[in-house]
C-alpha cells in the first residue's frame, strides 16, 4: 500500500537511506557531523537508529573519506560518502577522479566501487565563492561515474535510493537551498536513473534544466503561457546518464532547444545538450548560463551570477524571434 | 629462522621478483617510451615501467606473513608487492604485454597490476592514493567482523609528504583498524632526493606523532624485515590497532626504466649495491649452512619461470578493441553520448 507523506528535500534523502540501511546491512554513511544529522539534517536521527558503527563521524578528511570510501567498497560495503558541499569534494578528488572511477576499468573489472558521493552544490545566499559552486559538468565529463542532480522531495527519495542499488559510483548533488523546499513523498515510486521528467507539455521550444533552476524555469515558463508560448519543460534529474531519448524527441517536436543552468554557461552540461540535439535533429540552440565569475559575497555581486526567470523567458523569446 | 624451509622460501621470493623486474626492463628497451626517448625496435612493454630492483627484501619479508583473505594496497612500484601476495607470474607478465590474458584484461599495465582474487587490491599510479583506499578496506574489515583479517599497505618515502598520509594515519588510529603501513624508505622521490624535502625524521616520527608504534628495520635484510613484520602482523592480527613498518632501503634503478638516474651520486650507489638484500640473503643462507646447489637451484627456477611466462605472454591476444568499453560502468556504460 503506498505510504504518502509530506517531506522536506532533506527528510526525503534521510528516509531514502533509512530504507536502504534497513534492507542491506552493507549499506554505511561515512562523513563530517553525521551523527548529528548532517549540517542539513540529511541524516536526522540515522545514527540514533543505526549505530555509530554504521552511520561514521569522521575527522575533517575528505581525501580519507572519500577514499575510505572506495576502499569500504571494494572491500564489500556499499557506503554513502558525505562531502558537506560540492566545493569541499575538491578536497577529495585524486580519490573520486582517478581511483573511485577508473577502479573498475583499469584493473580490468576485477573491483566494482558502489559508492555514492554526495556533494551538495548550487549558490547558497551569501555562502560567496567558495560555498556556491555548481560542478556538475566537471563530474558529467568524467568516465566511471554516475551524475544525478533531484529538485523535488520525490525525485530525492526515489533517485537517492537507486543511486544506492545501482552499483557504480555516483555524484549525488543535492541543492543547497533546496534542503526545506517541501513535497509529496510516495515510498513506492521508484525513480529510474537517467530518466527525465517532463514539467510541462507544450509545442512551442523546448526547455531543459535540473536541480534548483527548475524553479526559476517553472516561473519563466508562467510568464512565457501567459503570453500564448506553450513550453515543453524537462527535468533532467540525472546528467549522466542525461535522457536524449526524451529531449531529442521533444527538440524534434518543437524545433527549438533552450538549456537553462544554475552554473557557468561556458563549457557547461548545457553545451553538451545543445550540441547533441542540434547533430541529431538539426533543432534550434541556445544555452543560459552564469556568467564565468566566481560567485560574489554582496547580494548585487552574487545576483550577477543568478540566471533568474526573466533572463530564461528573454532567452525563450529571442530563439522563437 | 629454520634456513632449509623459511629461509629459502624467502630468498625465492626475492629471487622471483629480481628476475621477474629484470624481464620485464629488458622487454621494455626499444620503442617510444613514455618519456620520450626513443629507440630501434618495438617495446613489448610499454609506458613507465617503475622498477624495485633492490628493495625485494621488503615485500618478501612482509607478505610472507599474509594470508589471502588479507589485503594488500600498492604503489605505482608494485610488482614486487603483487608477487610476494600470491599473484600468477605468468599473468601478469600478460598484462605487463598488455594481453587480454592479464590481470587486467590489458586495461592497467604494470602501473596498475593487481590480483584482487589474492587480495591485492592494485599498484596505483598516484602518490600516496593507496593509503586511504587502505584504511577503508580495513575499516570494512572491522565492520563485517571479520577478525584476524588485515590490510597491509605499502607506500614509500615521498607518500609522506602528501596530506592522503596524514589523513589515513590519522584515520586509522582514530577507529582503531588492522592495518599495518610499511613504508619503502628508498630514499628518492621521482629523480628528487627524499631527505631534503622532508621535515623532521620521516614515516616513523610521523607515525609516533599519531600514537601508532611505528618500528624501524634494515629493509635490505630480508630476515630482519620478516621477524619485525612477524611481531607488527600479529599485533595488528590481534586488535592492536594500526603499525608501522619504516623499512630502510634503496632504489637501485632510476625512477622509471629509461631514467638512468645520471642526477645521482655514482658512490651513493656503489654503497647500496654492497648491501643487496639477495646478495646479503644467499651469503647468510649458505653462513648457515644451505648448500649453494640449493641456491642456484632456486635462481634457475625462478629463471625459467620467467621465460615461460615471457613467452606465454608473446604468444597471448591483444585484448579485442571492444573491451575498451566494457567495465567502465553499468549505468550510462560505454558509449559515446
Amino acid at each position: 500500500m503506498a505510504v504518502t507523506t509530506t517531506l522536506s528535500y532533506s527528510e526525503a534523502a534521510v528516509l531514502a537511506i533509512q530504507r536502504e540501511m534497513e534492507a542491506d546491512a552493507r549499506v554505511v554513511v561515512l562523513g563530517e557531523d553525521v551523527g548529528r544529522g548532517g549540517i542539513f539534517g540529511q541524516y536526522k536521527g540515522l545514527q540514533q537508529a543505526f549505530g555509530a558503527e554504521r552511520v561514521i563521524d569522521t575527522p575533517i578528511s575528505e581525501a580519507a573519506i572519500m577514499g575510505a570510501g572506495v576502499g569500504m567498497a571494494l572491500a564489500g560495503l556499499r557506503p554513502v560518502v558525505e562531502m558537506r558541499v560540492v566545493d569541499f569534494a575538491l578536497c577529495g578528488m585524486d580519490e573520486l577522479v582517478n581511483q573511485a572511477a577508473k577502479n573498475r576499468f583499469m584493473f580490468g573489472g576485477q573491483g566494482r566501487v558502489p559508492l555514492v558521493a554526495r556533494m551538495p552544490g548550487g549558490i547558497w545566499d551569501a555562502s560567496a565563492a567558495q560555498h556556491s559552486q555548481s560542478l556538475e559538468a566537471w563530474f558529467a565529463h568524467l568516465p566511471g561515474v554516475v551524475v544525478v542532480s533531484p529538485s523535488t522531495p520525490q525525485d530525492n527519495y526515489g533517485l537517492l535510493r537507486a543511486a544506492l542499488a545501482c552499483g557504480d559510483p555516483v555524484v549525488y548533488i543535492e541543492h543547497k537551498t533546496l534542503w526545506g523546499l517541501r513535497g509529496e513523498v510516495d515510498e513506492d515510486i521508484a525513480v529510474p536513473l537517467g530518466k527525465a521528467r517532463r514539467m510541462r507539455e507544450g509545442n512551442a521550444l523546448t526547455l531543459v534544466s535540473w536541480s534548483r533552476q527548475m524553479q526559476a524555469c517553472a516561473a519563466a515558463c508562467d510568464a512565457l503561457a501567459a503570453e500564448g508560448i506553450a513550453v515543453d519543460l524537462i527535468d533532467l534529474r540525472t546528467l549522466w546518464p542525461w535522457d536524449r531519448e526524451t529531449v531529442l524527441a521533444s527538440c524534434a517536436r518543437t524545433g527549438r532547444l533552450l538549456v537553462a543552468h544554475e552554473a557557468v554557461q561556458a563549457a557547461g552540461f548545457g553545451a553538451e545538450i545543445a550540441a547533441s540535439a542540434a547533430e541529431a535533429t538539426g533543432c534550434r540552440v541556445a544555452r543560459l548560463g552564469a556568467p564565468r565569475i566566481p560567485v560574489g559575497y554582496a547580494p548585487v555581486l552574487e545576483a550577477q551570477s543568478r540566471v533568474g526567470a526573466e533572463a530564461i523567458a528573454a532567452a525563450a523569446r529571442k530563439l522563437l524571434g | 629462522m629454520d634456513p632449509s624451509n623459511s629461509g629459502t622460501a624467502l630468498y625465492r621470493a626475492m629471487v622471483r621478483i629480481r628476475a621477474f623486474e629484470n624481464a620485464a626492463e629488458a622487454a621494455s628497451q626499444g620503442g617510444v617510451s613514455a618519456y620520450g626517448q626513443q629507440a630501434a625496435g618495438a617495446a613489448k612493454v610499454r609506458g613507465p615501467l617503475h622498477l624495485s630492483t633492490g628493495q625485494e627484501a621488503v615485500p618478501a619479508g612482509v607478505c610472507a606473513h599474509l594470508r589471502t583473505s588479507d589485503y594488500l594496497t600498492s604503489t605505482h612500484r608494485g610488482h614486487g608487492h603483487t608477487l610476494a601476495k600470491g599473484a600468477d607470474l605468468a599473468r601478469m607478465m600478460c598484462e605487463l604485454f598488455g594481453k587480454a590474458t592479464g590481470f587486467n584484461g590489458g586495461k592497467g599495465g604494470s602501473m596498475h597490476i593487481a590480483d584482487f582474487s589474492v587480495g591485492m587490491l592494485g599498484a596505483n599510479g598516484v602518490v600516496a592514493a593507496g593509503l586511504p583506499i587502505a584504511v577503508g578496506a580495513a575499516h570494512a574489515q572491522k565492520l563485517l567482523g571479520k577478525n584476524g583479517d588485515i590490510t597491509v599497505c605499502f607506500f614509500g618515502d615521498g607518500a609522506i609528504n602528501r596530506g592522503p598520509f596524514l589523513e589515513a594515519l590519522n584515520w586509522a588510529r582514530v577507529y582503531g583498524l588492522p592495518v599495518l603501513f610499511v613504508c619503502e624508505d628508498n630514499r628518492w622521490s621521482a629523480t628528487t632526493a627524499s631527505g631534503p624535502m622532508t621535515a623532521g625524521e620521516g614515516a616513523s616520527a610521523r607515525a609516533a606523532s599519531m600514537d601508532i608504534a611505528a618500528t624501524q628495520v634494515d629493509g635490505n635484510d630480508v630476515f630482519a624485515v620478516h621477524e619485525t613484520a612477524a611481531r607488527l602482523v600479529a599485533e595488528v592480527r590481534g586488535g592492536a590497532g594500526p603499525r608501522l613498518l619504516h623499512a630502510l632501503t634503496y632504489r637501485v634503478k632510476g625512477h622509471v626504466s629509461v631514467d638512468l638516474a645520471a642526477y645521482r651520486d655514482p658512490a651513493e650507489l656503489a654503497a647500496a649495491l654492497e648491501t643487496d638484500p639477495i646478495a646479503r640473503a644467499r651469503g647468510h643462507l649458505l653462513d648457515m649452512g644451505v648448500a649453494a646447489a640449493t641456491l642456484d637451484a632456486i635462481e634457475n627456477a625462478a629463471r625459467d619461470e620467467v621465460d615461460t611466462a615471457l613467452a606465454v605472454a608473446d604468444a597471448a591476444p591483444w585484448p579485442e578493441p571492444g573491451a575498451a568499453f566494457t567495465d567502465v560502468q553499468t549505468t550510462g556504460a560505454g558509449q559515446w553520448l
